[in-house]
């Protein structure tokens, strides 16, 4: 990792459009509009991506475990501030390990409007079940393919298309130390967000008798917390007995999560249609 | 009930009743699900050209994680590492001992000779400046070797290896696999190693991993074992063999180490700790070239500077405080004389002495300094006032004016395996598990397993006339 000084936009990066509209904020995330976390297996290139757009220099650790907490910092796209979250690196989110909990929390109880899955070209299956874990914690999820130049030279062909189409939600090749498909990656998250791109994202079923469980918990969990997105994940992390879900339930940490997430749609409804209406 | 008031309880109970129906596995069951979509939209979308699959990263790791050839090929390289450190270590050990010793007979003469008060002098020079002397020609030179050695195969990505290969032996103890990397980390500093720990989610193994930790030597016992296996076990040898037989000694402690570390996991897992070893993915990173430049700044200064600073923080006093025990008379004997008289029986009675046991009471703080500190107790009764800078001088020291033997020497390693963790490490194992009851459990364990090991093999000693 010795190739950690990026700069973006980079030369013929300046011509195009979408790259012109993006502004590393560094660590000056006053007052952002969207939350996007970034989350990944370790040594996938995450903390790359998240200092190519936020123009911050997080030290990378080459233990896992040695990071445990989360670091934030800002970037402006088109005229949006987003606040970026890079999550520690895990492999899965089912285990109570620090590192996955904090992971899993944020992902969950932090409501991000999207979640970026930064995967490595070069280990796609494994990659892929994290993604599928984040995938059932959450819609909105935006894949980026890292290490495509990598690939290529191990000689792998990765069609993202291909990835998309199975996953149900966008998959964006890129290469974050060159910053190629960085542009393209914003403007998916954008447009996911937004509600632009339709996500639908990949579920395992689980045996019959599991799938009854899940059914007759979540309109449980729906009518306690009216507007919870994650009702079936929490429903499924109940059935598990996950005492970190039990307590967020009882605690009615929950209810109140989901009233303030409530309140922000709101606002940020009500924004967009004054924007709109200029 | 009317459905309108569904309450956290009731979803809770409901969960519970609904979790029974189902079938036990249904959780590995979806995980399983989830690996295979996993794989089959992987598959999908990835073209692979075979004949460039295999590359060099494969070759290697089939080398180094095979069955047979792995556990040989770790063996090797800890015993490369060490023979490094041993080999290297003496040669720049002397010439620092007799420096710095040479610096503190100056320095006496000197205060001598412009009238200050014999006390102070002593205080000073032969207290709290022969101890960071002692610690410093002992510790630096090892560490020097050991930790830049050590940050190149962390650096390289040789540890999740490791771990890969004794798997299959903690999960026999019923212990976590990655126990192996915390075990590895053990080996710099057991501090360090026991907050590694949080890598193991299940709170069973990692208390086991925890309270095992210390059953390896780290970087502040690796110079005792180094400096008893030269001056003892290897001096029967031909000098050519030295450092050879030196490191060969120090592999086989280490390696009784580790196997105290799976006895204590099996009987942990058997007793307190009962359950079963959880499944775990571990990744085999790619091997990376490690950056040298990297690799020594961050191994001198982060952790030999750091090591070494903290062992000198306790040197100093710990020099202190021996000068002082030493020098308060009583009759024809002094403080220190009879605080190691008094703990003699007992120590005999492990195959040490008093003094060493004196030595450990003082450097519970850091292991780094007992050697130093049993030195000066040694010396402080009156033996010598130059610090003894050869090999051949401690052996003189030890052997002619204080009785040791080969049992002496061999329980000293043995004890410095086993006994308690170093206050850091213990106020480390309170700060991660919240619990008085488990910093005190490590260590009544590791001394409890000191002391029976030793007296054990004292008394075979005893009993068949070797000593």
């Amino acid at each position: 990792m010795t190739n950690t000084k990026i700069n973006l936009p980079t030369e013929h990066c300046e011509t195009c459009p979408a790259f012109t509209q993006l502004e590393q904020m560094g660590i000056k995330v006053g007052d952002f509009e969207r939350v996007v976390a970034l989350a990944g297996n370790p040594n996938t290139g995450k903390s790359t991506l998240f200092n190519a757009l936020t123009g911050l220099k997080q030290h990378t650790g080459n233990w896992p475990g040695k990071t445990v907490t989360r670091a934030e910092g800002g970037y402006q796209f088109n005229n949006v501030k987003y606040k970026l979250v890079d999550l520690p690196g895990t492999y899965s989110l089912l285990s109570a390990s620090q590192d996955e909990e904090v992971a899993r929390d944020f992902i969950l109880f932090g409501q991000p409007s999207c979640t970026i899955v930064v995967t490595d070209a070069t280990a796609l299956e494994r990659n892929l079940n994290l993604v599928m874990q984040v995938m059932e914690i959450t819609d909105k999820v935006v894949v980026a393919v890292n290490l495509m130049d990598e690939a290529r030279r191990k000689g792998m062909e990765v069609d993202t298309r291909s990835l998309s189409r199975d996953l149900g939600v966008p998959a964006i090749p890129i290469t974050a130390r060159s910053g190629h498909g960085v542009a393209t990656l914003l403007s998916t998250v954008a447009e996911v967000i937004e509600g632009n791109i339709p996500v639908k994202p990949m579920r395992v079923e689980g045996t019959p008798e599991f799938q009854m469980a899940v059914s007759e918990l979540v309109p449980m969990i729906e009518s306690m917390a009216p507007g919870i997105p994650n009702a079936r994940w929490l429903a499924i992390r109940l059935l598990d007995g996950d005492s970190r879900v039990q307590k967020a339930i009882t605690s009615g940490e929950l209810s109140e999560i989901v009233s303030r997430q409530y309140r922000e749609d709101v606002q940020f409804s009500k924004k967009m249609s004054v924007e709109g209406r200029q | 009930m009317s459905n309108t008031t569904i309450t956290p309880n009731d979803i809770i109970s409901k969960a519970e009743s609904l979790r029974n129906n189902l079938s036990t596995g249904f959780r590995d069951e979806i995980v399983k699900s989830i690996y295979s979509e996993a794989e089959k939209v992987a598959n999908r979308a990835v073209k692979t050209a075979t004949d460039k699959r295999y590359d060099l990263d494969q070759k290697i790791d089939r080398l180094v994680t095979s069955p047979i050839t792995g556990l040989p090929i770790m063996l090797l390289l800890l015993g490369a590492i060490i023979w490094l450190t041993v080999s290297g270590a003496n040669v720049v050990s002397n010439a620092i001992a007799t420096v710095l010793f040479s610096l503190g007979d100056l320095g006496r003469n000197l205060f001598t000779q412009i009238g200050i008060p014999w006390w102070l002098t002593g205080f000073l020079w032969d207290g709290i400046y022969l101890g960071l002397a002692w610690v410093i020609s002992v510790m630096l030179p090892p560490m020097m070797i050991f930790f830049p050695a050590f940050t190149f195969l962390e650096d390289l990505g040789y540890l999740p290896r490791v771990a890969f290969n004794l798997d299959w032996m903690f999960k026999k103890t019923g212990a976590h696999g990655k126990q192996s990397l915390t075990m590895a980390m053990g080996f710099g500093c057991n501090a360090a190693g026991v907050v590694a720990t949080r890598v193991i989610d299940s709170p069973r193994e990692r208390l086991i991993a925890i309270l095992t930790n210390n059953f390896v030597p780290c970087n502040g016992r690796f110079p005792t074992l180094i400096m008893l296996a030269t001056v003892f076990v290897a001096a029967a040898f031909p000098p050519a063999l030295t450092s050879f037989i030196a490191a060969g000694t120090v592999v086989g402690v280490v390696l009784i180490g580790v196997a105290f570390t799976f006895l204590m996991s099996w009987l942990l897992s058997r007793t307190v700790l009962k359950g079963e070893a959880s499944a775990f993915t571990l990744e085999l990173p790619p091997y990376r070239k490690p950056n040298i430049g990297r690799i020594l700044y961050s191994s001198i200064i982060d952790r030999t500077i750091f090591v070494l600073w903290r062992a000198m923080q306790t040197a100093a006093p710990a020099g202190a405080i021996i000068w002082i025990l030493a020098n308060i008379h009583l009759g024809d004997s002094n403080l220190a004389r009879m605080i190691a008289d008094w703990l003699n029986p007992f120590g005999l009675l492990l195959g040490l002495d008093g003094v060493i046991l004196l030595a450990y009471i003082i450097a519970i703080p850091a292991n780094e300094i007992v050697v130093p500190t049993m030195m000066m107790v040694y010396m402080g009764a009156g033996m010598m006032i130059n610090g003894p800078s050869s090999n051949n001088a401690i052996f003189d020291l030890l052997v002619n004016a204080n009785g040791w033997t080969m049992l002496t020497a061999i329980n000293l390693m043995l004890f410095a395996l086993l006994h308690n963790p170093c206050a850091t490490t213990v106020i480390t194992i309170y700060k991660e598990t919240k619990s008085y009851k488990w910093a005190t459990l490590s260590v009544v364990i590791t001394l409890g397993t000191a002391f029976l090991v030793t007296f054990l093999t004292a008394s075979i000693a005893k009993l068949l006339g070797w000593v």
